[in-house]
């Protein structure tokens, strides 16, 4: 049941140099710089977005994920998913309006997985990037790069997988989409979703907590997914793997890793999820093709090179 | 060009200064260094420098320590050697 989660609303990204790190995520992926705090973090949008940011960049001497948000209805629906946050055991952690530029408060949980999320409500609204909302153009012409359109998802690597997935059903109404399950019946990865996406975030089982495994970015078209493709050949740019077609999802994706060894991910098209469907169940004796549809091997960078 | 030798890797190749270790191995097709992310976070490619000299771009601090890193400890995906170098695989997470 949908409780007013409505969509991911920002992640906050650790790199190990700033300026490496925006001619990646700007000149190569295509985000739009919008703002940058006293702090030194330097906010970015997809030009799809109406919200001022989705992306924040802080500099640190490791990468990794500081927290991933979900913006909610109104402040009524925070107000009141604080309380069942903390009725359901999590310690919730407020933080003030204008912590981050821009952005209503934010009330932080640390999930069974190790991750930090956030829920907020209020962000500047600036509207598409470079198109009008009265007879918009198909879009704006000086995009850059792979031109992403959205900040789409996150997956997470991190520890108990089931409490994790009921509070994200329980507390927030997420639904099951897609579901990775071992010969013993465990869930070693989920795929949850608060929208008619395959997932807004998805997680697979590790022994350790708090990992980072790729913050994905929605592109318009399979030409789109080849031409960040050769993109990533012209800058010399590590890839991971692809392009290929997820089996989970059936999204059509690449991966790749920023400056400071953040895996990123492009893809377009996938499935679409209402609450009433039955999830869809992976064999994690197949999680070769579950992962790599094309090549139906799993490789182990997938499973071990994380941040 | 400097030589580079993977200890217990009879397969030697060469590595220019403005390339990484990994990648002047990843080039020629050796493996015996695991290839990661190549670009300082993940760790996987990490290596015990036994001898040569090198520079070194920023590493996750999570993956190599500030102690670790003094004792010769490094990423094989943000070193440039300035001599011929002996490693050694310290990381041994991905098998190829
Ligand atoms: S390959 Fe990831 S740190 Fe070198
Ligand atoms: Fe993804």
């Amino acid at each position: 049941m949908q409780k007013g989660v409505m969509r991911p609303g920002h992640v906050q990204i650790r790199v190990m140099n700033i300026e490496e790190a925006l001619d990646h995520y700007c000149n190569l992926v295509g985000l739009i710089e919008t703002d940058r705090d006293e702090q030194g973090r330097v906010y970015l949008k997809a030009w799809t977005e109406v919200d001022r940011f989705s992306v924040v960049l802080r500099e640190a001497d490791e990468p990794g994920m500081d927290f991933m948000a979900f913006k909610v209805l109104n402040d009524a629906v925070l107000e009141s998913l604080s309380a069942d946050l903390q009725a359901y055991g999590c310690d919730v952690e407020n933080i003030a309006a204008g912590e981050l530029n821009n952005c209503g408060r934010r009330v932080r949980f640390q999930a069974p997985s190790g991750h930090y999320f956030e829920l907020y409500a209020e962000k500047e609204r600036t509207g598409k990037w470079g198109v009008s909302n009265v007879n918009p153009e198909a879009w704006p012409r000086d995009l850059k790069g792979m031109k992403a359109e959205r900040f789409d998802h996150c997956l997470l690597y991190g520890t108990d997988i089931p409490a994790t997935l009921k509070l994200f059903e329980d507390v927030l109404g997420f639904s099951l989409a897609e579901q990775v399950v071992d010969p013993d019946g465990n869930r070693v990865a989920i795929f949850i979703t608060t929208s008619m996406k395959a997932h807004d975030i998805a997680f697979i089982d590790c022994p350790e907590p708090n990992k980072f495994h790729h913050a994905s970015f929605c592109l318009d078209t399979w030409d789109s997914v080849l031409r960040a493709a050769d993109l990533l050949t012209m800058t010399d740019t590590p890839k991971d793997i692809g392009p290929t077609r997820h089996g989970l999802t059936h999204g059509q994706t690449i991966y790749f890793f920023d400056p400071s060894g953040n895996r990123n991910e492009v893809f377009c098209g996938g499935d679409y999820h209402y609450p009433d469907h039955e999830p869809v169940t992976w064999k994690a004796e197949d999680l070769g093709k579950a992962i790599f549809y094309h090549d139906r091997e799993l490789n182990e960078r997938f499973l071990e090179v994380l941040t | 060009m400097f030589q580079i030798q993977v200890l217990g890797d009879s397969r030697e190749f060469r590595c220019g200064e403005n390339t990484s270790l990994l990648s002047a191995m990843a080039k020629v097709g050796i493996n015996c260094i695991p290839v990661g992310c190549r670009s300082g976070g993940c760790g996987v490619c990490k290596v015990r420098v036994l001898s040569g000299t090198f520079t070194a771009k920023v590493m996750s601090r999570k993956q190599v320590s500030v102690a670790e890193e003094a004792n010769g400890m490094a990423l094989a995906c943000r070193i440039f050697p300035k001599s011929s170098m002996v490693v050694e695989v310290v990381e041994k997470k991905l098998k190829k």
